[in-house]
């Protein structure tokens, strides 16, 4: 239905999520079509020139318990089944670091700063004393496992058919970590981290999505994210060093 | 039940104003008066008037959403160089349109429209009370929302405006907002206050003053749902009290419960900012702000099921089970509120637990609804303009809570939270649902507080335009949701490439608002004129069951409601009973 919508399946759990989607959407269809039927019925029928005298009684149905309960069954299929397991998924179950591509993602008034580990997969030190505009991450470059970090604003490069884990965090109010085409949403929250993590499938230059309300330019605080084969990701690593080089 | 004695007036059946009242003087009898019907037009008039500013603040937004950065014509220029140089809107503007519309339409229109108001007006007579129990109360809870509406005016002249960060208010951006936000903590704390006192006040009068016979079992729906809506308001409302001090206490004294550690805002360290935790704001504002849902939806169920029976001339359908549904619902709305903050970092387990509460309080809504529904075959159905307004309820309202489904399971709102979707979702069960309902119930009410009817030609205008416009207002934000449009969005999502095919809804949507507006003017002279056009109607012109009808038209002010105190024989809804002469018996009718 999301595809259907514009959103392409961009993750390897893209169909899963829409999934749930599309059944909770047959679910109201049904029961719209239904109930609309029967509505637009004793609408028509029981008008008063149709039905002059009303019957105290009303309806004997025994198949609105039945209804009532298939719904409900319904309803337990599609937690128990479908969502429970579908979400536990996305915040339990993550994927082994080393085997990952592996990025800290700091939010702030109105900006994305996306922050690599580089070659030896640590990230470096960062305090807030540290932090000015030639160094939004507040990163202590003095430390060894600083040296090789990389960051960026607005620019988040992935390698594709690799699992990704984006640690998120803020450092001033909530903002909202949204791929739309990965089906990926978490709040960042400034003074907690929260991991999430995905596995793209699909090549393609699309947006993050500010989707929390975060001051006058919520609006515009849009970064971009491409995934790309490893040899172009790579590619792009290296430029970036290059451009950071002192 | 002997209840009069807590009025003052003498107990007993035959209840003759033979004492001598000193009569009150106008300002006593007309606008600090202690009478429940005065305070509830009162209630009624002041929430519309809310109701409508509220809803003019949306028409701006919508021109600003429609077509960004153009100028808004005709008043654009009358905005203010802060708000909109040249009536171009800025988004500092836009921001406190949207909180202000948010918080208006919630704590300023609805709730008091739908509580204060016909709470006020009805329930006292409909259970055969002369007033509240606390009268002075009363008077009190309206006058502290008085405040507290007015000081939400005012903060719009506040340095850097009104309140900017969203009806939710989040921390830190609250924390850390202009101090327009610190006149919407005080707002706030007058409307909690007023809301805590109008409770207590429904509570002690629905359970000591109703009229001998009037058991629960025989109690009207609108009551019961009343009953609950209180209970909600009692116990959900000081978790909002306690965490808009603490909020206070953030941006007046320094505190930092909900600030954490190293907070850099603007490239500058934020002072005094260390070991808060912001999510505490969310999980208290929305301990709230659920049940809050429930105090919207509860009285205008109430309105919905009294119409539905009096125009179908039948009972509703399954009253014992509706009563039920409405007490569990009740319970079960306090323990839903983190469904609201799945992406805030939610582990399994309370995740698993909200999804599953969330899908249990939809048991008992979807039973009310289908009662609603079963409630209206067998029926022999009167369209006058109340009715239509309560069985355009029934839809909008189911809509409104079948979309609440997706959102519900965690999996499922990841890509729909914070879209157009959920705008849409709980636009239609407040919009086009309970203020629906509302309308519905100011037409069927307005002839026993005026004696009139109100036109029904007017009305029958005023609801097909509103019925078509709403749902060209609010069906496209599912499509625009689905799409993944974000919500809150100064520039509507312009800057998206991922939106640019449902941006032209947009369009739609914000004629489709001020068309609304404009029907909604049909409404405004329809309920001037008919003060003094309308037809001149009999105490109880819809040839109704219940003891509101019981009452005099206009019922006497300050005096209590009825000549002499009614007994209770039957049930609320002996219509259309098999034998009986006419088509309704009166609850106060004795058995023949």
């Amino acid at each position: 239905m999301l595809e259907w919508f514009g959103l392409p399946q961009g993750s390897a759990h893209s169909a899963e999520i829409d999934y749930v989607v599309d059944l909770t959407h047959w679910l109201m269809l049904v029961l719209c079509v239904g109930w609309g039927l029967f509505f637009v019925y004793t609408l028509i029928r029981f008008r008063q020139g149709a039905n002059p005298v009303a019957n105290h009684h009303g309806i004997k149905a025994v198949w609105s318990k039945y209804l009532e309960g298939l719904i409900v069954l319904a309803e337990v299929v599609l937690l128990v089944v479908f969502s429970i397991p579908a979400y536990n998924a996305r915040v339990a179950a993550f994927p082994a670091e080393p085997q990952s591509t592996v990025v800290r993602v700091v939010a702030e008034q109105f900006a994305w700063n996306v922050h690599y580990p580089g070659p030896d997969g640590v990230f470096g030190r960062t305090d807030i004393r540290l932090v000015n505009t030639d160094n939004p991450l507040g990163l202590d470059r003095s430390e060894a496992a600083a040296k090789d970090d990389l960051f960026t604003i607005n620019e988040f490069n992935m390698p594709v058919d690799k699992p990704v884990i984006v640690h998120l965090t803020s450092k001033d109010v909530i903002h909202s970590f949204g791929l739309p085409q990965m089906r990926v949403k978490q709040d960042a929250v400034p003074g907690l981290v929260h991991s999430v993590w995905f596995t793209p499938t699909m090549t393609g230059d699309w947006e993050i999505a500010c989707s929390q309300l975060c001051g006058l330019g919520h609006y515009r605080m849009r970064g971009f994210y491409t995934v790309q084969s490893q040899a172009d990701f790579n590619a792009w690593v290296q430029e970036q060093r290059e451009l950071m080089a002192p | 039940m002997d209840h009069a004695s807590t009025i003052g007036h003498p107990a007993g059946g035959a209840h003759a104003h033979t004492h001598a009242h000193a009569e009150p003087g106008f300002l006593r009898k007309y606008v600090f008066s202690v009478d429940h019907k005065v305070i509830g037009i009162q209630y009624t008039v002041t929430a519309l008037l809310f109701l409508f500013f509220g809803f003019a603040l949306m028409m701006l937004m919508r021109w600003q959403l429609a077509y960004p950065g153009q100028p808004i014509p005709l008043i654009g220029g009358l905005l203010g160089v802060a708000n909109a140089p040249g009536g171009i809107m800025l988004p500092e503007f836009y921001n406190q349109l949207g909180a202000m519309h948010g918080t208006i339409m919630v704590f300023l229109g609805v709730v008091p429209l739908a509580v204060g108001g016909f709470g006020n007006y009805v329930m006292p007579l409909m259970i055969g009370a002369p007033d509240m129990t606390f009268p002075r109360l009363n008077m009190a809870s309206y006058w502290l929302y008085f405040v507290g509406g007015v000081i939400m005016l005012l903060s719009f002249l506040a340095p850097g405006g009104a309140a900017n960060s969203g009806w939710t208010a989040y921390t830190p951006l609250s924390n850390i907002a202009t101090v327009g936000q610190t006149w919407w903590l005080g707002g706030m704390l007058f409307l909690i206050l007023s809301s805590l006192l109008g409770a207590v006040n429904f509570i002690t009068t629905i359970v000591q003053l109703r009229a001998p016979g009037l058991t629960w079992g025989r109690l009207p729906f609108f009551v019961w749902a009343q009953l609950v809506t209180s209970f909600l308001l009692l116990l959900a409302f000081p978790a909002l009290q306690a965490a808009a001090f603490l909020q206070a206490s953030d941006r007046l004294f320094g505190s930092s419960f909900f600030n954490p550690s190293g907070l850099v805002v603007s490239g500058q360290v934020l002072e005094g900012a260390g070991g808060g935790n912001p999510l505490l704001w969310q999980h208290l504002f929305w301990f709230l702000a659920h049940p809050e849902v429930y105090v919207l939806i509860l009285p205008a169920m109430g309105i919905v099921a009294e119409i539905l029976a009096n125009n179908t001339r039948k009972p509703i359908w399954g009253y014992k089970l509706m009563v039920g549904s409405v007490i569990f619902l009740g319970f079960m709305s306090f323990v839903v509120w983190a469904h609201h903050m799945f992406l805030t970092g939610m582990g399994t387990t309370i995740s698993a637990f909200f999804q599953t509460t969330t899908m249990i309080i939809s048991v008992p809504s979807v039973i009310i609804l289908s009662a609603l529904f079963l409630s209206l075959y067998g029926g022999s159905i009167r369209y006058n303009t109340p009715m239509l307004f309560a069985l355009a309820f029934l839809p909008m309202f189911g809509i409104g809570g079948l979309t609440g489904l997706p959102l519900g399971l965690a999996s499922a709102d990841i890509p729909l939270h914070d879209t157009y979707y959920v705008i849409g979702h709980f636009h239609y069960v407040v919009a086009p649902g309970t203020v629906f309902a509302l309308l519905a119930g100011v037409y069927y009410w307005y002839p026993k507080v005026t004696g009139r009817m109100m036109n029904e030609m007017l009305g029958k205008i005023h609801f097909i335009g509103s019925f078509i416009t709403i749902n060209l207002i609010f069906m496209p934000m599912f499509i625009q949701g689905l799409a993944g449009m974000n919500r809150r969005l100064y520039d509507g999502g312009q800057q998206y490439a991922h939106v640019q095919d449902v941006l032209g809804w947009n369009l739609t949507m914000s004629h489709a608002s001020w068309g609304l507006g404009l029907f909604q003017l049909i409404f405004i002279v329809n309920f001037f004129m008919s003060l003094k056009t309308g037809k001149k109607v009999d105490a109880n012109p819809w040839r109704a069951t219940t003891l509101d009808w019981a009452a005099t038209t206009s019922p006497p002010l300050a005096h209590g409601n009825f000549e002499t105190v009614p007994t209770v024989y039957r049930d609320a809804y002996g219509y259309s009973v098999p034998g009986a002469s006419a088509d309704f018996i009166p609850q106060h009718a004795e058995k023949a």
